[in-house]
């Protein structure tokens, strides 16, 4: 009995240390994986600071990579120049917004039929909508480039006019990567949307007009505006498709990151990094703090 | 009046000097302002004001990509160039792109400064007529090492493959393929499908301590440690060894087996402004603006004016590894065109090279 | 319906091109020609299959390591019981997230280099003397995925646990199941939505990968996006790089059948 009362008493402690184990790793896990997520940025961060080009130890601080940038004294490689950055940022922004404005009407759009119409092939257009999202960029990639090829060889023999790629074959690109974002996020919405408010709307004397602008759009427009913002978050980072869809001329920001790190890495790449996380760290928080007065409003 | 007429002779004697600086200052034919010319050139391939310098004196706007192999470049031009007035292919290439229609003759008259190229480089045999192409430096592949890590020096490509640590291979694989064919014996151009598989094989073999095949950023990693030698152009090892102000790195064309290139100037066919290419040709043509090239990116200059001009750093002229020796020059290969099919057998043998490297 | 017809035109039919192409035979400079031919097909499950292997395993082992890392996080954050520390918690994931992809990646070649971070620390601890090959091997490549990707499993099963009553798992403590069994047969099972969709959204771009391999793999962590974005470069070879995309779709399409058919079944439980 006292000896069944022992086996007993000793399965409880080694469950209690078990448990208590259990408990550490359920803490350790997240403590791991935060630092993981944030050790390589805070060394970036460091280094970026650090005297010696190196990247094996931190010989002193200075400034001089961030003064380097301003003053635009970048001079080892020709590939860096303040000016050039800049002008790859202005690229950037210029192919978000053209693509950002017409994924989000496209996008929108077509949420909104989805939600509402019914027609002939809905579940097809379902999973067109669904496969940008899922197919590798990569493969998305390449198909554009063939396929702006092979457009470009059939106008050049139909009318003689030769077209370069440039801004409208990005934005094109942009544009049908980013269809689906928009109106994967407007559909959550439109979801969670009572639909006899518009009923009401149509038994009040409403003409379908006037419903939805009146009505359908004003409840929609969070999500609207929540599918530009990851569009143009996704335009902003896009590499891989603008690399294979770009011409002269027309280098965006994460094209010319690349070059930087691939062909020129000098130490002001660090201090670059530097400054786009900070930029992106305040947009996030911008945003958020938005979304946050948005959601305490309604 | 002895005072005015002093003035007089004096300004008299001075005028021929004043017309000689300016004849040396570059000056941009009219009528191009607000143009736009767009380049496509090999990376760390420029000097830092060139471009700016030429936007300046013709009131043009310059588009300025790079690339990291004649292959890559001809595979933008190939799939319909997307704008490109002017490109740097080496002699081979530009074979090559001339026999596909990929370039549009120049016109010579339009660039008077042909006068200043050194006349051995004047219709080479890849461009006999120099129809398509005007030189735009010259070097050779060879390699790059960090000298504490080969205290022996290295003498032969064997103390590359049996190198213990890191090494890194550049992504050209004409040379590459060429110095596994010189070795075994072969013709470095060869064109038999035997030969250069046996090529293949033989840099597999001697390939374990690669870790990387680099895209013409060798240099690069070698400033930061990650490799001990890099294959690379000579160049980019002379611009690090100038940059670092030290004596850590070295270039040696092992055992005389090496690669020598002559990059050129063309025009791919589409180019929106040809014209402006041309002034561009003139303008790199120029005693002092090929002088500051070469004192900029440490190549060899094509050009007698920069040469005689006295406009090259003395240090460069005399620096073995920018302007081999006679005798150093003979024992290196050149690369010419191969013609379809064994250019199609070296991109085959190269992408299984690569695949089974890291296997 | 302009939307239907603008992703027809920029995204079907250059999906359908790309088909076309891979059949083709390969002309000079690359570009596709006539007659049709399988031979990019049979070159891609020869000589290309190591490669092929390499990225499946590769991703395999990151939507792993994702899911083992990322699965207690998500619980972590979704249990904080104070909403601030909650959102706090859940910044920090999505922050990094929010850094160019390219630099983040790059960050991870200061950290593995020779004379990189890790090796610097460990050699300040004398723990080794000569430097580790971290950078340009597979290791490297599997490090970069799974930064790169891991918010992507955080984010869907954080969303599927906020959903989770918590008091199925006092009701099946009551019945007298251990944690074990509470786990297994309640939790994961109602968890499982986002553990799918989580794992469906790391492996696709891992087996795509053009990026992490080309900066952090070397020749040792070639990856079948690198041979396919060589045949678009210096190999010049259109079609078989179009073979090469089709093929590593064809595994997207259906690993994403799996996902569905999952999802299915667990919905239909």
């Amino acid at each position: 009995m006292s000896a069944q009362a022992l086996v007993n008493e000793g399965a409880l402690r080694r469950n209690r240390r078990v448990k208590r184990l259990g408990g550490l790793g359920l803490w350790l896990n997240p403590l791991v994986a935060y630092f993981f997520l944030w050790a390589p940025i805070l060394v970036l961060v460091l280094f970026s600071f650090n005297q010696s080009k190196s990247v094996a130890s931190f010989t002193g601080f200075t400034l001089q990579w961030y003064s380097n940038i301003l003053n635009n004294v970048v001079g080892a490689e020709s590939a860096f120049s303040t000016e050039l950055m800049l002008n790859a940022f202005r690229n950037s922004l210029f192919v978000g917004t053209i693509a950002t404005a017409i994924a989000t009407v496209l996008g929108a759009m077509i949420a909104l039929a989805m939600a509402r119409g019914s027609f002939p092939g809905k579940r097809l257009l379902d999973g067109l909508l669904f496969l940008p999202v899922v197919i590798p960029e990569i493969t998305q990639a390449i198909s554009l480039a063939i396929f702006f090829k092979v457009a470009f060889d059939w106008m050049h023999l139909l009318s003689g006019e030769r077209m370069f790629p440039g801004f409208h074959t990005i934005i094109m690109a942009h544009v049908t990567f980013n269809i689906s974002y928009v109106a994967i996020v407007v559909r959550a919405r439109l979801a969670d949307m009572d639909p006899t408010l518009e009923e009401a709307a149509s038994d009040l004397g409403a003409n379908p007009w006037q419903t939805f602008w009146r009505v359908t759009f004003p409840l929609i427009l969070p999500g609207v505006v929540a599918g530009a913002l990851l569009a143009f978050t996704l335009s902003l980072d896009d590499f891989v498709i603008t690399f294979f869809t770009s011409g002269v001329g027309t280098t965006t920001l994460p094209v010319f990151v690349y070059g930087l790190l691939k062909l020129t890495v000098t130490p002001e790449v660090n201090a670059i990094s530097t400054i786009m996380m900070l930029l992106s760290t305040f947009l996030v928080g911008i945003s958020l703090a938005l979304q946050g007065r948005g959601a305490s409003q309604s | 009046m002895k005072h005015f007429l002093i003035l007089i002779l004096a300004a008299l004697l001075l005028m021929p000097a004043a017309a000689q600086d300016d004849m040396a200052d570059w000056s941009c034919p009219e009528g191009y302002a607000g143009q736009t010319l767009s380049i496509f050139n090999w990376s760390t391939y420029i000097a830092e004001d060139t471009v700016p310098n030429f936007e300046a004196a013709c009131g043009v706007t310059v588009n300025y990509d790079i690339y990291e192999s004649n292959e890559a470049m001809l595979a933008r031009i190939r799939q319909g160039n997307p704008g490109y007035d002017l490109v740097v292919p080496s002699g081979g290439t530009v074979q090559r792109m001339a026999e596909e229609m990929l370039l549009i003759p120049i016109d010579l008259e339009m660039i008077p400064n042909v006068a200043n190229v050194i006349e051995d480089f004047l219709a080479p045999a890849f461009d006999p007529e120099n129809m398509y192409s005007l030189p735009y430096q010259w070097g050779t592949l060879g390699v790059g090492y960090r000298i504490d890590a080969f205290p022996d020096g290295i003498n032969s490509w064997d103390d590359i493959w049996a190198h213990a640590g890191n090494i890194a291979w550049i992504d050209d694989r004409d040379a590459m393929f060429g110095i596994a064919l010189a070795i075994l014996g072969y013709d470095p151009n060869t064109t038999d499908s035997g030969e250069i598989n046996e090529a293949r094989d033989y840099l597999l073999e001697h390939g374990g301590n690669v870790v990387t095949v680099a895209a013409d950023d060798g240099q690069v990693l070698l400033e930061r440690g990650e490799v001990d030698a890099a294959v690379e152009y000579s160049g980019d090892i002379s611009q690090i060894q100038w940059d670092c102000e030290c004596e850590d790195y070295a270039y040696v064309l092992p055992g005389g087996v090496g690669n020598v290139w002559f990059d050129n100037m063309a025009i791919p066919v589409d180019a929106p402004n040809p014209e402006l290419a041309m002034v561009f040709m003139d303008y790199i043509l120029d005693a002092k603006v090929g002088a500051d090239l070469t004192n900029y990116i440490w190549y060899a200059s094509p050009n007698q004016a920069s040469i005689d001009s006295g406009y090259i750093d003395e240090e460069i002229l005399n620096d073995p590894t920018v302007f081999p020796p006679a005798d150093q020059m003979a024992s290196l290969f050149v690369i010419i065109d191969k013609g379809a099919e064994a250019e199609q057998l070296i991109n085959d043998a190269w992408d299984e090279l690569l695949i089974f490297l890291g296997a | 319906m302009p939307t239907a017809l603008w992703l027809l035109v920029f995204f079907v039919l250059p999906l359908v091109i790309v088909l076309v192409v891979s059949l083709m035979s390969r002309g000079r400079g690359g570009v596709a020609q006539l007659p049709l031919t399988l031979q990019h097909y049979e070159r891609t499950f020869g000589v290309f299959s190591i490669i092929l292997w390499r990225s499946l395993g590769l991703a395999g082992l990151t939507t792993v390591i994702c899911l083992l890392v990322g699965y207690p996080l998500a619980f972590f954050i979704s249990t904080r019981r104070r909403r601030i520390v909650q959102q706090v918690a859940l910044f920090l994931v999505i922050l990094p997230f929010w850094t160019n992809f390219l630099i983040r990646t790059y960050a991870w070649r200061i950290l593995l280099g020779d004379e990189g971070t890790i090796n610097g620390v460990l050699r300040a601890l004398s723990i080794i003397s000569e430097p580790l090959q971290l950078l340009n091997t597979q290791f490297a490549v599997l490090v970069g995925l799974v930064y790169g990707f891991l918010p992507f499993m955080v984010l869907p099963i954080f969303a599927s646990v906020e959903r989770f009553n918590f008091r199925y798992v006092d009701a099946a403590r009551d019945l007298g199941a251990n944690e074990t069994r509470t786990f297994l047969r309640v939790v994961l099972p109602l968890t499982m939505p986002g553990v799918l969709a989580g794992c469906a959204l790391v492996f696709i771009p891992s087996v795509g990968a053009f990026v992490t391999p080309d900066l952090l793999g070397g020749t040792k962590g070639l990856m079948i996006g690198n041979l396919i974005n060589n045949q678009f470069g210096g190999s010049g070879n259109m079609p078989l790089g179009s073979a090469l995309s089709i093929v590593m779709m064809g595994v997207v399409m259906l690993s994403l059948l799996v996902y569905v058919f999952g999802n299915r079944r667990q919905t239909g439980a």
